[in-house]
């Protein structure tokens, strides 16, 4: 069922839009300046839209059902965030606007940073960074600016453990800075004997991921910040696993000198196929100043009956600008009214369901499956994708199964430090019936492994299309296509 | 509790089956000083209450539908056509994840592919990524793929009429890499503005040891100039040119791929996606075959299946964050797959013809606001060179004080205050012109700028 | 397995022939077969380049991994295998002859007796079993 491009659904002469007349005398072009030729395709509003329509119907999605892809909380994505965002006073605002005309707009953003605070137990926020990697890369360079602020610029090690995401150390080298690997315990935490040798005055901080990657809750955390902080340095929290933490504990409470938040997990901001995302960063007082600009401010306080004036304002000794204009305001007006509908209480009941949910789902499965560590989880779980009496298959085989069963498989081969890793996060927004669908769908699949492991190498039969030559499309690449 | 299924007898259940007693004992291994803070945060609201609070908040804002909005300066207020967003709004478009899972996610890989390919046609390069968060970070990665491709040189040349936001990013991005960075700083007055503006002076700011130069087109400034000498000059001296290009006036002007430009980006927001106070947005990324394996962002990539059915995949991901790690050239890892979405969609239904037509409205409407405006005594368009929907206009009082007038006189969101970037342009204002700007709207701003007139 | 006699071996992989006073180097067949299907490679240096041991010379990409490649030994570069760009499964079909990446005059011949023989080799590889 291949459905062609819009370049083969053109016909010349077709558009797709109704556009106004010139209204006004055309001046003259200069036709040195013009272009000659615009290759664009010529289409109908109904050839475009039953081709995207076409399109969507061949992707999975969490409006479809279930996406238990580990560290990316697929949870449902309430629709009224959708309405509020597209209200015309949020829409069609300019950036560039007189902040005078945009205190709805700056209110909702300073009421977030604040909120945003109060989860964490941070003491300041800033709402720019537009992705968890772009949130990471700004820690890491607050962290730099700090140091280089008390004259310690030699502090150039910034420690990454070894289940962490490849964000981590790809931001740290993108601030000239040497990414320094520290191995886990046999429980899953962080080897405190390993940090204590490590921690010393070249280090600049330690970054975490708590729970970390392999779902589980850091033991000695208290220990961890009291060793990265006794060599000087500043523990940076990777936000991503915040779903299994909300109303249960604050990353600043634990020694957190400053985080990211993605809000595009952990708030239920559409994942988008890929983006738009949102990584606000939060940091402890002593980091304040760094925060790149702009941030949100109260320029005049408000009275009985008037409300303040909010502002932009750029922090004394901030970074820089991490990107054009504000941050996506869009993206955090969705998770402004998420935090609204639920309040403390529903936070709280966001993550008490989503670790319960997951360990139901683990006490489903360890039967079936190998699961390291023999803790209960957080808010997800690395299985073995593997059997020793199935060679041959291994954790992309029965993740492509799955999907022939209606579900979209776990995050697969990641951490690294699973063998054939499916690391599986079911979150709150999934019903008993579900989990228990899907504990049943792996269970047969681990049946099939032993007695029929050909249906699982050739899995998916029931998608539009097979499993895709990868190797063909990175050697011979190609990228577009207008014929 | 809104979105959470699970009843109190299911968690009993699951309670019961996990082998713990309440939710609280799962949370053990948290430090039990700091278990179960009390947040303060509101009462949770109901969803009338929740929309009814974000009408108000969005009602106290001035907004492009309701106010004729001649702000431009990165941003634009751009006719979006209706079917945009009802494919946007298709949750199996934007639920979805990003495409690990290519066997079902052809729809959002598909798209991916038709962006890219839209991308280079309107850019004149050969490939593109699959987007980045912004113009701005778009070419802070230009920044850094030119000095990884340059072995071993430091120097970036920037034009002081690329976009100023844009200028503070690459410097923020850069600010460990020890970059010499030059062409960019703040001129003492007008006179030397102009000059270090032009093409021929940032060509003698090239040197053996520049990596890259970026300049905008049109400038931030709305000026269009050639800019196919300064290619040459960057490619003698063995470096790279980035031109931040406006999407809209690739409709009707040469694209920079014509001119020489080695990467070509910029902000794709005026391609169907709403201004939204600033984001989210979408940075395009195009440049040639032979710097692919060098460009970071998510690509797109054509292949097929076992019963030979095409198909796409993201590929040549050995570039990126989650194979190289600290080796990557980038940490990035998200793209902004439905806001490129929104540019295919928009790209699709104008077409070569719808294009061109939006990018000529701009132009005119640009054109004949200049020719009045320039009538109001104590106002004058300060710009020498062709523009293309943007113009610097010289006012008599300063800026914020002409806009509020326009405001609250007559509901007119006006221009943008160079004075906060430059200082010897204070009184000068950049004025955006649009297809959205019609005849009647700006007539209506020549009597409103009449009102102000020395 | 393939592990030739005639060359020695690094911890990461790198094999290096030495003719006279000059070297061949590339990556082992260990190496290729857990990178499969390689899709890009890049040499870095230039002929003409001074380099130590250890350095980087090249950069290896497959389907799902990447790889950095060090020099064996340290010296300055006669030739370098531009047919790699072109064709990077020539690395995958004969990692020893047409994969080879880099050719040098050795700096200091004594470097190489430091690296693995043939035999610790492939007890190192089979030691590595994952």
């Amino acid at each position: 069922m291949t459905e062609p491009l819009v370049y083969e659904l053109s016909s010349p002469g077709r558009i797709g839009v109704a556009l106004p007349e010139l209204d006004v005398d055309p001046a003259t072009l200069p036709p040195s300046l013009l272009r000659e030729d615009l290759p664009l395709p010529e289409l109908s509003e109904s050839d475009v839209v039953r081709h995207f329509l076409r399109l969507s119907q061949m992707n999975f999605a969490v409006d479809k059902g279930f996406y238990p892809l580990g560290s990316c909380t697929m949870k449902y994505n309430p629709k009224v965030n959708e309405d509020a965002a597209r209200l015309p006073g949020f829409a069609f605002v300019h950036p560039f606007q007189d902040p005078e005309t945009a205190q709805g707009c700056l209110a909702l953003m300073h009421q977030l940073q604040v909120w945003l605070c109060e989860i964490s137990g941070m003491a300041a926020v800033s709402l720019q960074p537009s992705a968890g990697a772009q949130g990471e890369l700004t820690g890491v360079l607050i962290i730099r600016a700090y140091h280089r602020a008390r004259g310690e610029s030699d502090r150039r090690r910034m420690l990454i453990p070894n289940s962490a995401h490849g964000t981590n150390p790809a931001s740290v080298a993108m601030a000239g800075m040497e990414a320094v690997e520290v191995p886990s315990d046999r429980r899953g935490n962080v080897d405190l004997e390993a940090l204590h040798t490590l921690c010393d005055g070249t280090v600049a901080g330690l970054m975490l991921t708590n729970p970390n990657t392999l779902g589980l809750f850091e033991e000695n955390i208290l220990d961890v910040a009291e060793a990265v902080h006794s060599c000087g340095g500043l523990l940076y929290g990777d936000g991503a696993n915040l779903n299994a933490l909300l109303g249960v504990v604050r990353p600043g409470d634990l020694g957190f000198d400053l985080m990211h938040f993605n809000l595009h997990k952990t708030f239920s901001t559409p994942h988008g196929g890929g983006g738009p995302g949102s990584g606000p960063v939060g940091v402890s007082e002593k980091l304040a100043d760094f925060l790149p600009a702009p941030v949100v401010k109260i320029l005049e306080e408000g009275g009985e009956e008037e409300p303040p004036l909010f502002g932009l304002a750029t922090p004394d000794k901030s970074i820089g600008r991490m990107r054009a204009f504000h941050g996506n305001f869009g993206i955090l007006v969705r998770a402004y009214v998420y935090i609204r509908m639920l309040g403390a209480v529903g936070l709280r009941r966001v993550s008490e369901n989503a670790v319960l949910n997951a360990n139901y789902l683990w006490s489903l499965l360890k039967d079936t499956y190998t699961i390291p560590y023999a803790r209960n989880c957080m808010h997800e779980f690395v299985a073995e994708g593997r059997f020793a009496d199935a060679p041959g298959i291994g954790a992309t085989d029965i993740a492509k199964r799955l999907i022939d069963y209606g579900m979209h498989p776990p995050t697969v081969m990641f951490p690294l430090i699973v063998h054939d890793a499916l690391m599986i996060e079911p979150t709150e927004t999934e019903s008993k019936q579900m989990l228990d669908a899907f504990a049943d769908a792996m269970k047969k699949i681990a049946a099939e492994a032993r007695t029929n492991p050909e249906i699982l190498h050739e899995a998916p039969h029931d998608a539009p299309v097979g499993r895709l030559d990868e190797v063909r499309a990175a050697k011979q690449p190609v990228l577009t296509r207008r014929s | 509790m809104p979105f959470i299924p699970n009843t109190d007898a299911e968690r009993k259940e699951m309670l019961r089956a996990v082998g713990v007693k309440k939710i609280d004992d799962l949370f053990a291994d948290v430090p039990q000083a700091n278990r179960f803070p009390r947040l303060d945060l509101p009462e949770p609201a109901s969803e009338p209450e929740v929309m009814a609070e974000m009408r108000y908040l969005a009602e106290a804002n001035s907004q492009a539908q309701a106010s004729a909005c001649f702000l431009g300066a990165g941003a634009y207020h751009h006719f979006i056509p209706a079917a945009v967003d009802h494919i946007l709004q298709r949750g199996e478009f934007y639920t979805a994840y990003t495409p690990y899972q290519p066997e079902v996610s052809q729809g959002t890989l598909q798209s991916i592919f038709e962006f890219q390919t839209l991308i280079a046609a309107l850019t004149g390069m050969e490939v593109a990524n699959a987007s980045h968060y912004d113009g701005a970070t778009a070419a802070a990665e230009a920044a850094i793929l030119a000095l990884q491709q340059s072995r071993g040189r430091h120097r970036v040349v920037m034009s002081p009429v690329l976009h100023p936001h844009y200028r503070q990013t690459v410097h923020t991005y850069l600010q460990g890499a020890g970059v010499n960075f030059t062409g960019d700083e703040t001129p003492e007055n007008y006179a030397a503005f102009q000059t270090r503006s032009r093409v021929k002076y940032l060509a003698k700011c090239v040197d053996e040891s520049t990596a890259l130069v970026i300049v905008q087109y049109p400038s931030f400034i709305g000026e269009i100039e050639d800019l196919t000498p300064l290619a040459e000059i960057a490619h003698t001296a063995g470096a790279l040119l980035a031109v931040v290009a406006n999407p809209i006036a690739l409709g009707l002007l040469k694209s920079p791929g014509e001119m020489g430009a080695d990467i070509v980006l910029g902000e794709g927001q005026p391609l169907g996606i709403p201004l939204s106070y600033g984001g989210p947005y979408l940075g395009f990324f195009a440049t040639r075959q032979s710097l692919l394996h060098k460009m970071s962002g998510r690509i797109a990539g054509e292949t097929v299946d076992a019963q030979g059915r095409r198909g796409y995949v993201l590929t040549l991901a050995a570039r990126e964050q989650h194979i190289k790690r600290e080796r990557a050239s980038s940490n990035i890892c998200t793209n902004q797959a439905l806001m490129a979405l929104a540019a295919s969609v928009y790209l699709s239904l104008m077409g070569n013809f719808g294009l061109r037509r939006v990018s000529e409205l701009c132009y005119h409407h640009a054109s004949y606001a200049a020719e009045r405006l320039a009538r109001i005594p104590g106002f004058q368009i300060v710009s020498r060179y062709p523009f293309f929907h943007e113009f610097v206009l010289r006012c008599p009082k300063s800026v914020s004080e002409i806009n509020r007038h326009l405001l609250d006189q007559h509901e007119i969101i006006g221009g943008y205050d160079l004075g906060q970037d430059y200082p010897f342009l204070a009184n000068h204002m950049l004025l955006a012109f649009t297809e959205m700007n019609s005849r009647d709207q700006i007539d209506a701003l020549f009597d409103a700028l009449s009102e102000e007139a020395l | 397995m393939n592990i030739p006699k005639d060359l020695r071996y690094t911890k990461t992989d790198e094999w290096i022939r030495v003719e006279g006073g000059a070297a061949t180097m590339g990556i082992s067949d260990y190496a290729q077969s857990q990178l499969s299907d390689i899709v890009y490679v890049e040499v870095l240096p230039q002929v003409g380049d001074v380099l130590v041991k250890g350095k980087p010379v090249a950069s290896v990409e497959s389907v799902k991994a990447a790889s950095e490649v060090y020099l064996p030994a340290g010296g300055s570069v006669i030739k370098v295998n531009a047919a790699l760009s072109a064709t990077p499964e020539l690395v995958n079909k004969d990692p020893y002859g047409e994969g080879w990446m880099v050719k040098i005059t050795l700096a200091d011949p004594a470097e190489i007796n430091s690296l693995m023989d043939p035999k610790t080799y492939e007890a190192y590889c089979a030691g590595r079993q994952h």
